[in-house]
């Protein structure tokens, strides 16, 4: 089970992700991030992500996983090196266009950061609002990505009538609903049981096969390790592997996919993935 | 109005502190007034007396006249004339006066000229200027009196009645502002993740903030409404049948009602929605 994560140096070399194709969709160029109470959040961190990869973030509590992300959301400014979106220094953006970088960014969180005031059909819409969509679109636009996240019929709940599964869907539906580039996704399965973890996963991933880039941060390695996909492991703020984990089945669908996991995660007790 | 009927307690927070803070400005405007007003009345008493020596001659007398009118300051130039000045003697005490012109045979007080300054707090530059030193300047005059210790006790009286009158109003004004503001802060604190949701999903600034602004003016201006309505109550049923017999309540330079009202109204308004909005700054900096 522990075989893929700890690779021998020839194999990781073998293993080394292909450069991508044409601009990436993510850099980092020697990042750094220093807190201001002088935490090391990153540590001269070097990275591509090329258009449409699917790339897990892991490590443990406190390696940079979380920083890495919000970076990449200029929610917090890079110490020292370059992060660039698309080709785009993010440090060129002003703050006034920080708005406008994040809308071509979509968002899972691990508190699923739902307005808990809205009902589930509200907050996804709300990220339709945002970018000034005009209100038929909307009326169309939300109930077809409910229906994707399979949420139909709790339109009109509130967040806290749902299961954290559920409102883990809404927060994806949120995320993916103007079809952003880019997809950023920080523990999204950190507070649900490992069935729940798979139907959300398969959700991210069936996202990732629409053409859109993923970046999954999680500490969930037995999950990543069974997913087979590109792996970037930090610690202490440093990038210690990058390597391409397991086989690419591009022909694989999402459905095979789940079978697939669920039969190799053993989805039970024992499959606690904490 | 989503977020107020869903946030309905610090919502109601905020009105109540907006009607309270509204309901005492509103009864203590009228009262500074009435009492910087009843101040300035007194201050109205304050004057010189220039009098005129018997031998002055006519163009003596006439070039002082000039010269008082021509002197900063100046309100007004009430002239006393000897006949005058002793029937007013005689008003006040007129036992000592028969007896005393009588004895003496003749009008013993001087005609004089009593001059009303504008600004009661400058008085002393008139004395200087028609007398320095003591030493009056010009003919005719035989001295320059400004009735000095009522002045100086009218002065600081009064003074002091409305600098205190006008530091209780700025401290009020400025305890409302700052309830206000706190009320409204604590109403968006606790909306403060809504915000950082928001700005996730991409909202601008102003796209997340004018929600609270408008929030901000329903609150304030409800406040407002309630308060002001309580003011008409309190003035109809208390102040109105009173004022007949209360001369400070009746005081003409208070203001308009009307007036206060649309004051209160703005001011509660504006306070709110700009508390909202600047508030709101703090969040929004993710």
């Amino acid at each position: 089970m522990a075989a893929p994560a700890t690779a021998t140096p020839a194999a990781r070399a073998k293993r080394r992700p292909p450069e991508p194709q044409g601009v990436p969709v993510v850099e980092l160029r020697g990042v750094s991030k220093v807190y201001d109470g002088g935490s090391v959040g990153l540590d001269r961190a070097s990275l591509k992500v090329g258009r449409g990869e699917f790339v897990f973030l892991v490590g443990p509590t406190g390696c940079g996983k979380s920083t890495c992300i919000r970076l990449l959301l200029k929610e917090l400014e890079a110490s020292q090196g370059e992060i660039l979106i698309a080709g785009r220094d993010l440090t060129e953006i002003p703050r006034s266009r920080v708005p406008y970088l994040r809308r071509n960014i979509g968002t899972v969180f691990q508190d699923f950061k739902l307005l808990p005031n809205r009902t589930v059909y509200d907050n996804v819409a709300y990220s339709l609002q945002v970018i000034g969509e005009p209100r038929a679109a909307i009326r169309r636009k939300v109930p077809d990505i409910l229906r994707l996240v399979g949420l139909s019929t709790k339109l009109h709940n509130y967040p806290d009538e749902l299961s954290g599964g559920e409102q883990q869907r809404v927060s994806i539906a949120r995320a993916f609903v103007n079809h952003p580039p880019l997809v950023l996704a920080d523990e999204p399965t950190g507070n649900l049981d490992p069935e729940t973890s798979i139907g959300i996963m398969q959700l991210i991933y069936r996202i990732n096969r629409t053409g859109t880039t993923v970046v999954v941060a999680t500490h969930d390695r037995e999950m990543v390790d069974k997913m087979r996909r590109r792996v970037i492991e930090l610690r202490e703020g440093r990038i210690v592997r990058d390597e391409l984990s397991g086989l690419y089945r591009s022909d694989e669908s999402t459905s095979e996919f789940a079978i697939r996991l669920r039969g190799e995660l053993g989805v039970g007790p024992e499959g606690s993935p904490n | 109005m989503r977020g107020l009927s869903r946030s309905s307690a610090p919502a109601l927070a905020a009105t109540l502190t907006v009607v309270l803070t509204a309901l005492v400005l509103g009864v203590f405007i009228p009262i500074v007034q009435a009492t910087t007003g009843t101040a300035n009345e007194v201050r109205g008493r304050v004057v010189i007396d220039v009098f005129v020596k018997d031998s002055a001659t006519l163009e003596e007398k006439s070039r002082l006249r000039t010269a008082l009118n021509e002197t900063a300051n100046v309100r007004s130039v009430e002239v006393i004339s000897k006949t005058e000045a002793l029937r007013r003697a005689q008003e006040k005490n007129p036992a000592a006066f028969r007896e005393g012109s009588e004895l003496l045979g003749k009008n013993p007080l001087p005609a004089s000229y009593r001059v009303t300054p504008d600004d009661p707090d400058r008085l002393g530059q008139i004395v200087d200027r028609l007398a320095p030193a003591g030493e009056p300047q010009l003919a005719g005059i035989d001295e320059v009196r400004n009735r000095e210790e009522d002045t100086d006790k009218i002065l600081s009286a009064t003074g002091l009645v409305k600098a205190l009158t006008a530091g209780l109003a700025l401290l009020l004004v400025f305890a409302s502002v700052a309830l206000i503001a706190n009320t409204i802060r604590l109403s968006i604190f606790a909306r403060r993740r809504e915000v950082e949701v928001m700005k996730l999903v991409g909202a601008t600034n102003w796209f997340i903030r004018w929600p609270f602004v408008i929030e901000g003016v329903i609150v304030g201006f409800m406040g407002g409404v309630l308060s002001v309505l309580l003011l008409t109550i309190a003035k109809e049923t208390f102040i109105d049948p009173l004022s007949d017999r209360f001369a400070l309540l009746a005081a003409p330079e208070t203001i308009d009602f009307p007036l206060l009202v649309i004051i209160l109204l703005t001011a509660c308004v504006a306070v709110s929605a700009a508390g909202s909005g600047i508030t709101l700054r703090r969040f929004l900096r993710v």
